[in-house]
């Protein structure tokens, strides 16, 4: 197999002269690249499970195609999200957009590790004085009895 | 029973319920949101005959029903009896959207199944259908007068949606 | 007949599993012996009829008998053995008889590896086990029957899904479902602690090593099924936050945050409660997931073939197994006595803290799941979920968790001194700001993603390169030690592998005839041509490129465009040269006019870190596994620092009852 390879390279070497550097499939990198940030973020709507990027259904390909020109006239990243969202709804954005009915999926993750660590704090705090109370020492005691324990972990 | 050892079953329960109703839905099943917007304009030539136009608001002033098909879709041949049947009512007229088709076959089929449109619009580069945001095939839209969309039915059409959803509905529209 | 055979196996199996679930449990309620006793016989029995029903499928599969709806509806004559072999769990049938084939491996498992355990304590353990796998076989036994006969026999088969046809299959789910099933254990051990109502460290030690076990499969589970779709799927990405990963993704959080639950638990006699509502969860989240991806109610690319009745059964038995832990849970767990105190700030504290941030971020990983369901189901519309969200979320829920990661092991247990621990910390701290920094810019562009995921990666590297040298040098360290750094430091490697190439991968699509060469990441690219090679049930397009760099280092690369006999779908297997610190990757598009081909060219700098570090967190648990104190028969019953919580007084005392 190598040396097949190699002497096909050889041969190539040799007629050589067509070889040139790889075209970019795109015909503008620029407007490309663009392209594929903002339809990253999309859904492909027949293969639900690739995104508008990935997607090579013919859908995904015309639906690109029709993102390409508007880019290219000069349309803002919201305004083709827009073109999208008014024909097949929001649920062709990954992203889901932040309105009334997703404040709890945004705030959510957020609001829960505060929540939870605030929890804790506090949980923490009652759990040491429910012990001193259990433990039936007094106060006094028990402040000793810490001290003590503190020297010999040590 | 302390009751904060009782919110891993409360939380739990929630989540149950949401399963179940969850079974009872598709999550596949994109809703339009056009539903109760104007139907997107477009101007596109016929498939029947190429040298005439025809235009959304063509069938402004009347009930009609917009249906999206093609000749590689296999859904749509068992839609196409149900068409037919609907067409020989003579309740609407009925516009075909052929998408992303060539002529010769979509005419093709017509030819040997029947042809129960009054009219049908050639999208052959499926832009008509992104407007309207079609992502599969057959889908179908009723538009009344005004031109706006008030239904959309996604996959080929059933005697028994026609019976129970959309007749009703035709004639709600035609009162209006 | 051998179909019928496993069929056979499978009912009695059934039946074994019920004694097994019933009987050993009430024996240890009642304290009648001669039923606690049969635990660990019934167990060895369900498992031998197991593998019997196991066997038979595979042996239809082997011998190609169409016959079976099951075989022909996932398997071909012309399929390779070693596919005919995985296809045997390459559809939802399969698939859970290889998960009940699992359980009841996890099952014998228990029942030979835990004769110093007492054995009132073993019946309930496999009494439970034995409930669930009753569970789960009545649902293969009236909804998913792998042996129902297709007659007349088909032809030929419909064939694997060429997705599927890929050494991945036979390795990714099997260590999968092994994680998945492992959790069980741990959870049969939490619910026979709270059915006897000794929730003591003595417990946390023996159910550590087996919920470590479950969690080191699930670990490489994970990462095989990462990594077969970066190889297979043809474009380089490697966790998409589809709903079944994360429906993997959810358990190895929780199980994270239980073998760190149960590390305290056994050595201080603390969080008694909250690991046994740990183990519950972390199994729970194995069954939401099977109910998840069998159901239908979410868009996955994994999911299986769904049918309402199917989705209907698991949720039934969802409720069922999850709804009467919680209820014993929150029966029983308040009698649990507080174990011993802590300050604020001790190593107890600190875990608590990361435990938590671990149960967020898997909620979260939850809400964004089941977000677009519950929307749909409250006729709020319609959304998806995908990965700009989890992104945006997950990455700041576990920055703190990778920040305490590296100081958590100089805490001390009880009290310890946030300065004191801070001042051993500086030099990890000004490595890590000097690598976040640098290692950006040398790469090319900083950014705050960048620095940030550099900085936490050497921060924990080199707090724990610090902390293993100065521990040395006071003798060899047991082995819980090392699995502890070690899982640790795999954390490091994953977190550095993802930033890197998150950060500084390379990719050009272009048009390439032969002899054209494209630059890449500094790697040059030479197309050699594109020929047409047949494969065993297949016909492919293989091309061949030339990868240099600066003129050397020579390799030749081979991508394949794919099309299987039973598909219409062109599969692309991409060529990728892995080295060290970088994948080179080419993949065959569309060809073109003439000779030209759309081709995609990518370099991925420390890809391979990503499975690396999973590799090295797996290894990690299994060194913690091995540590000699588990290996150690102890006869006793087991020294306890803390004591054990009182048994909590049942109806009636009765005699020889062990509670």
């Amino acid at each position: 197999m190598k040396i097949f390879y190699a002497l096909m390279l050889i041969l190539l070497a040799c007629g050589g002269a067509m070889a040139k550097e790889a075209a970019q499939l795109a015909e503008d990198p620029v407007v490309e690249q663009r392209l594929i940030a903002i339809s990253e973020e999309m859904r492909c709507l027949v293969c639900q499970n690739e995104s508008l990027a990935g997607s090579r259904s013919d859908l995904a390909n015309d639906l690109r195609r029709e993102l390409r020109t508007l880019i290219k006239q000069g349309k803002t990243d919201a305004e083709i999200r827009e073109f999208m969202v008014s024909r097949y709804g929001d649920f062709v954005l990954y992203r889901p957009p932040v309105k009334p009915t997703t404040w709890l999926l945004w705030a959510g993750p957020f609001g829960l590790m505060i929540f939870g660590v605030g929890a804790l704090f506090v949980y923490l705090r009652r759990r040491n004085t429910d012990i001193a109370a259990d433990s039936g020492l007094t106060d006094e005691e028990r402040k000793r009895a810490e001290a003590m324990l503190q020297e010999g972990g040590k | 029973m302390k009751a904060k050892f009782l919110i891993p079953l409360a939380l739990f329960a929630v989540l149950v319920v949401f399963l179940a109703a969850g079974l009872r839905l598709d999550p596949h099943e994109v809703p339009s949101p056009l539903v109760n917007k104007p139907a997107p304009a477009f101007k596109v030539t016929q498939l029947e005959h190429p040298e005439l136009q025809f235009a959304a608001e063509d069938l402004k002033g009347k009930v009609w029903l917009f249906n999206v098909w093609a000749s590689w879709c296999v859904a749509c041949r068992q839609e196409h009896p149900v068409l037919m049947q609907f067409a020989r009512q003579q309740i609407i007229p009925i516009v075909g959207l052929d998408y992303k088709d060539q002529r010769k076959d979509a005419l093709g089929v017509l030819k040997r199944s029947g042809n129960p449109y009054d009219v049908i619009a050639f999208d052959g580069d499926g832009r008509v259908g992104i407007d309207y945001g079609v992502y599969g095939v057959p889908e179908s839209y009723l538009i009344d007068k005004a031109g706006i969309i008030r239904y959309k039915h996604i996959g080929p059409i059933t005697a028994e949606a026609l019976e129970k959803t959309i007749i009703p509905l035709i004639n709600e529209l035609k009162k209006s | 007949m051998i179909p019928e055979l496993g069929h056979f196996a499978l009912i009695l199996a059934l039946c074994v599993c019920l004694v097994q679930g019933v009987l050993p449990i009430a024996g240890a309620h009642y304290g009648r012996r001669e039923w606690i006793v049969l635990a660990r016989p019934a167990a060895q029995v369900s498992f031998l009829l197991m593998l019997g029903a196991f066997v038979s499928l595979a042996w239809s599969f082997y011998v190609n008998d169409f016959s079976v709806q099951y075989v022909a509806a996932h398997s071909n004559s012309k399929l390779p053995t070693l596919f005919r072999f995985g296809a045997v769990w390459g559809g939802h049938e399969g698939s859970l008889l290889l998960w009940v084939f699992l359980l009841s491996g996890w099952t014998v498992a228990v029942a030979q590896f835990s004769r110093t355990l007492d054995d009132t304590m073993v019946a309930r353990v496999i009494g439970v086990l034995g409930l669930v796998t009753s569970g789960l076989v009545l649902f293969i036994l009236f909804t998913s029957n792998p042996f129902d006969r297709l007659l007349p026999a088909a032809e030929d088969g419909r064939d694997l899904n060429p997705l599927l046809q890929d050494p991945g299959l036979v390795f990714h789910p099997p260590v999968l479902y092994m994680g998945y099933v492992g959790f069980a254990v741990a959870f049969a051990f939490a619910i026979a602690a709270l059915l006897s109502g000794r929730l003591d460290a003595a417990w946390a030690r023996w159910s550590r090593p087996w919920t470590t076990a479950a969690w080191v499969f699930l670990t490489w589970g994970i990462a095989a099924g990462s990594w077969w779709a970066y190889y297979e799927l043809g474009w380089g990405g490697w966790w998409f936050w589809d709903p079944v990963e994360n429906a993997s993704f959810m358990p190895w959080l929780i199980g994270t945050a239980l073998i760190h639950s149960l590390a305290v638990t056994e050595k201080r006699g603390t969080f008694k409660s909250w690991t046994v509502l740990l183990a519950i969860g972390a199994f729970s989240l194995s069954l939401l997931g099977t109910f998840l991806v069998r159901s239908g109610v979410l868009t996955s690319v994994h999911a299986f073939a769904t049918d309402p009745r199917r989705g209907i059964f698991i949720l039934v038995l969802l409720l069922l197994v999850v709804g009467s832990s919680l209820v014993l849970f929150a029966w029983r767990a308040p009698k649990v006595a507080l174990g011993g105190s802590f300050a604020l700030m001790s190593r107890e504290s600190l875990l608590l803290t990361g435990n938590v941030l671990l149960v967020v971020s898997c909620a979260s990983v939850l809400l964004g799941t089941l977000y677009p369901l519950i929307i749909d189901a409250l006729k709020l519309g319609k959304i998806s979920v995908g990965p700009p969200y989890f992104n945006a979320v997950f990455v700041p829920l576990m920055t703190p968790v990778l920040f305490l990661m590296a100081a958590v092991p100089l805490a001390r247990w009880k009290n310890t001194d946030v300065k004191e621990i801070a001042l051993r910390m500086w030099i990890p701290g000004v490595l890590a700001l000097v690598a976040g920094a640098l290692v950006p810019y040398l790469m090319g562009g900083w950014t705050v993603m960048t620095n940030l995921g550099v900085a936490l990666s050497v921060w924990i590297a080199s707090s724990g390169v610090i902390q293993v040298a100065r521990r040395l040098k006071s003798g060899f360290p047991p082995a819980s030690f090392w699995g502890m750094h070690m899982g640790h430091f795999g954390i490091a490697v994953f977190a550095f592998g993802v930033t890197m190439v998150g950060g500084f991968q390379e990719e050009q699509d272009v048009r390439m005839e032969p002899g054209d060469t494209v630059l890449v990441g500094g790697y040059q690219f030479k197309m050699i041509g594109v020929k047409d090679v047949p494969g065993p049930n297949y016909s492919a397009s293989r091309g061949a490129f030339e990868v240099t760099k600066n003129g050397s280092d020579a390799k030749i690369l081979e991508p394949e465009k794919r099309t299987y006999f039973s598909s219409t779908m062109p599969m692309t297997e991409a060529a990728i040269d892995a080295g060290f610190t970088r994948d080179v990757y080419v993949s065959l598009g569309e060809p073109l006019e003439g000779k030209a081909w759309a081709i995609r060219v990518y370099f991925k700098p420390f890809v391979d870190w990503i499975w690396g570090g999973c590799f090295l967190m797996a290894l990690g648990g299994l060194f913690a596994m091995s540590d000699r104190r588990y290996r150690l028969r102890v006869k006793e019953s087991v020294v306890v620092p803390e004591a054990a919580s009182p048994p909590v007084p049942k109806r009636g005392r009765l005699k020889g009852a062990t509670p």
